[in-house]
């Protein structure tokens, strides 16, 4: 095959190679970790015990933690990957998609709530095509909900990757939004 | 253990220190209902999540109730276990349980067998106290044997302990949180795509109708309305000891005549029994360990007529797939063997046969779906009822199973020695195979048939066998944990064993996951007493040996040639694929 055809699949393929690296590299990373724990000789129980020290780790490395290496863990810990997942699914904490580009956080405390932050989701979710808990289709967006961060006075309250924004109005989300690509 | 003095309900009784109260009521046959605690086999799997709280009793001088399943007794306790104060906290747990349940026990299969609606029976529970939130899961129906009704799990976690602590599978386990959790597999696959081995235990200790085994009952009726149709049923040796226990029957007793009626009566075109192929099996597998043992051969050689056992090694043990025998398990074999030379005999196309297993079993109704297995250039089996739904269908049909005269096989699919028999039970493949490969080995007739040293219903057994001054050392596992032990051996190369018999279900198939259900404190007695009836069965025939029987020596004559050679290889061996871990 050739033109630019070939030329756009040699790019698609160099990306996936990187990717893949950048993958491995993360799991050598991790796999160094547990080895660091001396899990050598634990019973399950032992090895039950720093499962959740380890999927903490796994999921500062990915930033999420995909399937794959929730059953790559659980080799490495000898422990059912039904058993793994059922941690993972009991704590909000851990994630099982992949976060957007960029975060966005409602408050849902009772002063945000009562100063109209539904109404301030709801323009989001339609000016991002998503919905709460999830990501949008171009991976720009994920949006997510947090218990009351303290700033009542500023209520309604929404964070994008950890920056405040006070007394949001639904007009407001249009400009917000722009300055996150 | 030190012994303590109690008192339950005014009866004074001694205990040893490390019981329960729920041990100590039931020594004393007093009745604490449970829904979470499970005990099997004398405590070796104990499910003890103490979570549903029905078991709670009033102990004197204790401010909280006391759940009996999980609090230990003590010396001088008083124990009050049908109290108001008891009895209230029950009814309304019971009421909360069942403000999320579908209360649609008309239409659901555990009916009747359900621990959920006797307990509520028992107590006459308002159950529409609570208007509360309802499940709304989808029914689960990705596989061949078992449905999932999440709807109806009281999360009790049995099955998890289960699959999990007995049969080391692990494919459950409590997945999300809250109102949502549910215990399934991980990130919420459907069965069908687990490392499931479809055992049928999990559906055993279930005590609601949320596990449950996948009927194929309409299928059958309808192919047997089906004109154009020739429908052959085949019984698994393991059915006939206990389909008798659907109708009211004490466990124990062979019902093999009744059983042959009752299958004319439903309107099975030709009635065969599974023993045939049983014995055509261990004809191809004793040879095929003659073989592996003059050849030297790959030893252990493990048996491979379990296909929970078959999927549990493909999954978990990738590296050993050249370690079993190649047969295909015996239902197998037979459908095989009547789409081929059966037909021909009868001059039947085999298009039009439709061959029915009754099995004890629910995984071979996964196995029957297997592609490969269709060798003769058909599904080598079409459907497969468990002994569970063949009771269903007699009842269906208004059979008075009791009061049925005996009915005797037919021929030639119908004839079977002792050795085939004892399939049924832990140790009997293993035997049957011993009773053959010792005669073809020495040249001699066997002074007797009965190697008792390898019965029992230990779920890890070890015997070394003389055959012609040569030692051969068997090991026999039933329980998939226990299998896993033996299999470990192997692949460290530590192994001793020239034959390993593996059964995935405690006790063999006639405690498999498709058999009448019995409650789990008594499976071992009733296990027993199965077994006792399928030695008998053995003991009462004229021929023990599967190659001495006739019809056998026959079909090697006029069909199949030589055993373990050629046509026996494309028609009744099979191969072994790996499996994901999930
Ligand atoms: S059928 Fe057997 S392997 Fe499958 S979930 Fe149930 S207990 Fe586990
Ligand atoms: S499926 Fe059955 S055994 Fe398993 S947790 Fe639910 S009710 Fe209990
Ligand atoms: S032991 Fe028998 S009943 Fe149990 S899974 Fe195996 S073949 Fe089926
Ligand atoms: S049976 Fe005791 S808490 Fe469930």
């Amino acid at each position: 095959m050739g033109g630019a055809g070939g030329a756009i699949e040699t790019m698609e393929l160099t990306r996936m190679q990187t990717e893949e690296t950048s993958d491995q590299a993360k799991i050598r990373e991790l796999d160094a970790f547990i080895q660091s724990l001396g899990l050598d000789g634990r019973d399950a129980a032992g090895r039950r015990a720093v499962l959740i020290q380890i999927l903490h780790r796994a999921q500062g490395l990915f930033g999420w933690l995909p399937e794959e290496v929730q059953k790559h863990i659980s080799a490495k810990l000898d422990l059912h990957v039904s058993e793994v997942y059922g941690v993972v699914s009991f704590y909000h904490f851990f994630k099982t998609k992949p976060s957007g580009r960029h975060v966005i956080d409602f408050c849902t405390g009772t002063a945000c709530f009562v100063r109209g932050i539904g109404k301030v989701i709801e323009q989001v979710e339609a000016q991002t095509g998503t919905k709460l808990g999830e990501t949008s289709g171009d991976g720009r967006f994920t949006l997510g909900s947090l218990r009351c961060v303290g700033a009542c006075s500023l209520a309604p309250v929404l964070q994008v990757d950890g920056k405040t924004y006070g007394r949001v109005t639904p007009e407001q989300v249009e400009a917000i939004l722009a300055e996150y690509k | 253990m030190p012994l303590v003095n109690i008192i339950i309900d005014g009866v004074k009784t001694q205990v040893s220190s490390d019981s329960t109260i729920l041990d100590a009521a039931r020594k004393v046959n007093i009745n604490i209902p449970t829904l979470c605690h499970l005990e099997l086999h004398n405590k070796e799997t104990v499910n003890r999540v103490a979570s549903c709280r029905i078991c709670v009793v009033e102990v004197e001088g204790r401010r909280n109730l006391a759940p009996a399943c999980s609090t230990k007794v003590q010396n001088g306790m008083v124990i009050r276990t049908h109290s108001p104060r008891v009895i209230k906290s029950r009814r309304v747990l019971m009421q909360l349980l069942l403000s999320n349940h579908p209360k649609d026990c008309l239409n659901c299969y555990a009916s009747g067998n359900c621990d959920l609606q006797t307990l509520s029976n028992d107590m006459h529970t308002d159950s529409n106290r609570f208007e509360g939130a309802h499940s709304d899961f989808m029914v689960e129906t990705s596989s061949e044997s078992i449905v999932r009704d999440l709807n109806k799990c009281i999360r009790c976690r049995r099955c998890e302990t289960a699959c999990n602590d007995m049969q080391t599978v692990g494919v459950l386990s409590g997945v999300g949180r809250g109102f949502d959790m549910v215990v399934g597999p991980a990130f919420h696959a459907p069965l069908e795509k687990t490392q499931c081995v479809f055992c049928g235990q999990c559906v055993k200790v279930c005590p609601t109708g949320a596990l449950m085994g996948k009927s194929h009952v309409e299928e059958v009726w309808n192919a047997i309305n089906d004109p154009e149709k020739v429908v052959v049923v085949q019984t698994a040796p393991a059915v006939r000891a206990a389909l008798g226990e659907e109708f009211g029957m004490e466990p124990g007793k062979c019902v093999t005549g009744r059983m042959v009626t009752g299958l004319r009566r439903l309107g099975f075109n030709h009635v065969f029994d599974t023993n045939f192929a049983a014995d055509l099996t261990i004809v191809e597998e004793a040879t095929e360990f003659i073989h592996r043992l003059k050849h030297g051969g790959r030893l252990p050689m493990l048996t491979s007529c379990c296909p929970a056992w078959v999927k549990f090694f493909e999954h978990q043990f990738q590296d050993l797939l050249d370690v079993p025998s190649t047969c295909k398990s015996p239902h197998e074999m037979f459908g095989a063997i009547t789409k081929t030379y059966w037909a021909e005999k009868m001059k039947i196309d085999p298009a039009k046969i439709v061959v029915v297993s009754i099995m004890p079993c629910l995984s071979k109704k996964y196995e029957a779906s297997r592609k490969e297995l269709s060798s003769s250039g058909h599904q080598d089996v079409d459907y497969v009822l468990s002994t569970r739904e063949l009771g269903r269908m007699l009842r269906e049909a208004g059979v008075d199973f009791q009061s049925l005269p005996d009915g005797e096989f037919d021929n030639p699919l119908g004839f079977s020695s002792g050795g085939a028999d004892i399939f049924a039970v832990s140790g009997g493949v293993c035997e049957a195979a011993l009773r053959m490969a010792a005669e073809v080995i020495s040249g001699k007739e066997l002074d007797s048939v009965d190697f008792e040293e390898v019965r029992g219903t230990k779920g890890l057994r070890h015997a070394h066998v003389e055959i012609a001054g040569m030692e051969v050392n068997v090991a026999i596992a039933c329980g998939l944990g226990h299998a896993r032990r033996l299999l470990e051996e192997v692949r460290a190369g530590k192994s001793h064993y020239h034959l390993i018999e593996i059964m995935a279900c405690p006790g063999g198939c006639i405690c498999g996951g498709g058999q009448p259900f019995v409650d789990s404190r008594e499976e071992i007695e009733v296990m027993k007493k199965r077994a006792q009836a399928i030695y008998a069965e053995d003991a009462g025939k004229e021929i023990r040996s599967s190659h001495k029987n006739p019809y056998i020596q026959e079909l090697y004559k006029e069909f199949l040639g030589e055993a373990y050679g050629e046509k026996a290889h494309k028609l009744l061996h099979t191969g072994y694929t790996s499996r994901e871990k999930l």
